[in-house]
């Protein structure tokens, strides 16, 4: 269809453009895997000396993949990709609903797959036999019947042949997925104490304050180790409280598994030791129990009772606290001691018996998303996979059959096309015009 | 028998079968044609077994993981992708000639996760980024491909090789290959295989970033080197589809398209820093 035939439209909608985009894309994209990205200005200058520190400015490539170069090759890849669609997407598109029964009978002759034989009969036989062996075969076929001839038509997959245009979509639909989450999303980061909750965080590179419109509480954060002394598990217990409708949630977020709400999402990220200390105390012959939590190197003492304590000394394995300990309860003698953080131990002393509970207080690092465009992309993941598949694998397949009288016999033209895999339709074409030939009721000559 | 054992075994074995293929090749032995089958499906099983136990292991050492998840396990699959690929290739080409040009991939790959000294071949407990079923789809999808894209590179070379002669004399080596449309064909088919599975590969890789560390693209030079592979394979496959390019060019397109395979696969790691820097230890 010649929808626009001027200059501009023919380059946007060719594919050598997009053959050059291509490679245009993939050899700049190589960049910046070897200039260290998100580096401040100082840092380049400092590698690459002043000169091209500052041509790197100028060319954003600190950020390349941002850099309004970079930003401007994909908009004409997209560009390209839209109007190329829209160029041939008609054409294919009646190739789909098209009506093969007004295919021109000449051309049948020209197809690339034909085989023709003549048989004795009637011509109604002759098509009823005919339309039951294609339709036994899986080619169920509509007719157009005239007095002399008929023409049989069936087809599979006709359909697929928008494959590709549901692989092109996608990529569009995944640019739209990513332009949305940079256009309504955002990402930040906040840090919570043990204990401690936050409406709000903060943004990556600004450091903006963003608020959440509810607060999430730390309750704990846990890392466990493996015997090599490897981080096994980053483990923050959460809670959500949100009082626009008095909604609040726990949750345990680790690694590869966050916490969702309302669009927003919370990734452990990190952690931090924290100078202070979180001590629970139980004494078993009075049954109360009650936690602290207490700045190091400091005499605490428990209200209403005689326990005084603190922690005295702390050393820092693999990431894990080993705690010296001062306590006592008035009775016997203080006593010292080590333990590990995050462990109980049992103390006994003329007056009671204790469980003590310490462990250093831990901040947790979280990286918070709200990403409204990831959907969008997904989708347009999935469509590509299908589409590829589509595209690759499935083949449009169409056969003919026409029959006219000749010499007082019925002369039998079966001829089929498919728009790929050639092979595999060769087989099935002969397969299916052997068994025209081979069948009794339609004797051929 | 433990799983190194086994796998050091495969090694052995598939420089035997890319033994076999190169000696059919160049003796035009035909009658050993099922040797050389038998001896590939064994290495592969032995390959399979050994993938299987190390896994066992992991579980015996209460810290089971499927084995995809360093430098050594990654290649020993990719060897195991590729002997996979091969075989289904040659099941459905009835073409043994295609295996000189396929399994001594396999063969290398295997070689060099068991002779390496650059990384640790021991059974090591995941961090916990590592600790997903994102991963292991991420992994396996893109072997697939990686394995189909390694076997595009050798036929792109067995292409080029019969190319130089066109008219090769009855009973020569080159006349024992499939005809140039063949191997072009094949090619082509083997590229379109690829690029299905890479694609699935750096998707699943996304969605495992994003239930990681919540972003499902971050540039980082393992990611945009995989996007590159993929640019360069989409331009092949639009340059032959509405183009018309065949022959030498696809052939030459499989080769640098698995030459930037390659380094996402290994230079990355090795050459430039980043993310996935799982490869370095
Ligand atoms: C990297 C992004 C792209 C991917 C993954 C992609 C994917 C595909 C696939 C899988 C096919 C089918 C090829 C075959 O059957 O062998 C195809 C065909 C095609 N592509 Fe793309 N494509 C991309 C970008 C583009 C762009 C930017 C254009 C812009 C002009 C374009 C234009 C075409 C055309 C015209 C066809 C042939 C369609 C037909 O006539 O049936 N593609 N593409």
């Amino acid at each position: 269809m010649k929808k626009n035939d001027n200059m501009l439209w023919r380059f946007f909608a060719s594919v050598k453009l997009a053959l050059i985009t291509l490679f245009i894309l993939a050899s700049t994209s190589i960049i910046g895997t070897l200039i260290p990205q998100k580096n401040p200005p100082a840092f380049y200058i400092k590698e690459f000396g002043p000169e091209l520190g500052r041509l790197f400015q100028i060319l954003d490539l600190a950020d390349m993949y941002n850099s309004w170069w970079f930003v401007a090759i994909l908009a004409l890849f997209s560009i390209n990709l839209i109007i190329c669609t829209i160029d041939r997407l008609p054409n294919v598109w009646r190739m789909v609903v098209m009506d093969n029964l007004r295919q021109p009978i000449d051309t049948l002759a020209k197809m690339p797959f034909r085989s023709s034989f003549l048989i004795t009969g009637e011509m109604a036989t002759a098509t009823a036999t005919v339309k039951k062996i294609m339709t036994d075969g899986g080619w169920k076929a509509k007719a157009d019947e005239k007095e002399n001839s008929t023409l049989l038509f069936s087809q599979k997959q006709a359909w697929c042949r928008l494959g590709v245009y549901a692989v092109h979509l996608s990529i569009l639909l995944i640019f739209a997925g990513a332009i949305i989450g940079t256009v309504a999303g955002y990402k930040g980061s906040i840090m919570i104490p043990e204990g401690g909750s936050t409406d709000k965080i903060y943004q990556y590179g600004t450091n903006k304050p963003i608020p959440l419109g509810f607060e999430v509480r730390c309750d704990s954060f846990k890392l466990t180790l493996y015997d090599s002394g490897m981080p096994k598990e980053y483990r923050s217990d959460l809670t959500v409280m949100d009082r626009s409708n008095n909604l609040s949630f726990s949750k345990s977020i680790i690694v590869n598994d966050p916490l969702d709400y309302r669009g927003i999402t919370f990734y452990q990220a990190s952690y931090d030791a924290l100078q202070g200390l979180k001590v629970e105390i139980y004494n078993k012959k009075t049954g109360r129990q009650q936690g602290f939590e207490i700045p190091f190197g400091q005499k605490t003492s428990w209200p209403g009772t005689k326990v005084e304590f603190g922690i005295i000394n702390m050393q820092q394995t693999r990431g894990m606290a080993r705690l010296k300990v001062w306590f006592s309860d008035g009775s016997g003698n203080p006593e010292t001691f080590w333990m590990d953080g995050d462990t109980t131990r049992t103390l006994v002393s003329p007056d009671g018996e204790y469980e003590f509970y310490a462990s250093q207080l831990y901040a947790t690092g979280l990286q918070v998303t709200k990403d409204p465009g990831v959907w969008t992309v997904y989708f347009g993941c999935i469509l590509m996979l299908v589409g590829l598949y589509v595209a690759f694998f499935l083949s449009h397949r169409r056969i003919w059959v026409y029959i006219n009288k000749e010499d007082g016999q019925c002369r039998v033209l079966v001829c089929g096309t498919s728009s790929k895999n050639k092979l595999g339709f060769e087989k099935d074409f002969s397969a299916l015009s052997e068994r025209f030939r081979q069948n009794d009721t339609i004797q051929t000559t | 028998m433990d799983s190194s054992q086994l796998l050091g075994i495969t090694t052995f074995a598939y420089l035997f079968s890319s033994f076999c293929y190169i000696t059919i090749l160049v003796f035009r032995a035909k009658k050993f044609g099922m040797a050389a089958t038998l001896v590939t499906t064994v290495a592969f099983l032995i390959n399979s077994a050994g993938i299987g136990l190390r896994w066992y292991e992991s579980h015996q050492m209460g810290i089971g993981y499927a084995p995809l998840s360093n430098m050594y396990e990654s290649l020993v699959f990719f060897a195991w992708s590729i002997a996979l690929f091969y075989l289904g290739l040659e099941f459905k080409y009835k073409n043994q000639t295609l295996g000189a040009f396929s399994m001594p991939f396999a063969s290398a790959s295997m070689a060099y996760a068991s002779f390496s000294a650059q990384f640790g071949k021991e059974i090591k407990p995941l961090i916990p980024a590592l600790q997903s079923n994102w991963l292991i789809a991420h992994v396996i999808t893109c072997f697939i491909g990686y394995a189909a894209f390694a076997v595009a590179c050798g036929i792109g070379f067995m292409y080029l090789i019969k190319a130089r002669n066109e008219k090769p004399a009855q009973g020569s080596i080159l006349a024992s290959l499939p005809s140039l449309k063949e191997i072009d064909d094949i090619i082509h088919r083997t590229l379109v295989f690829g690029f299905l599975w890479l694609s699935a590969g750096i998707i699943t890789g996304a969605v495992w970033a994003n239930s990681a560390w919540g972003t499902y693209w971050s540039w980082d030079p393992k990611e945009t080197w995989s996007l590159i592979t993929w640019f360069v394979y989409a331009a092949a496959l639009h340059a032959r589809f509405t183009r018309g390019w065949g022959g030498k060019r696809i052939a030459w397109l499989a080769i640098i398209g698995f030459l930037s395979v390659i380094f996402t696969y290994y230079g990355v790691n090795f050459l430039l820093s980043g993310l996935h820097s799982y490869g370095g230890n």
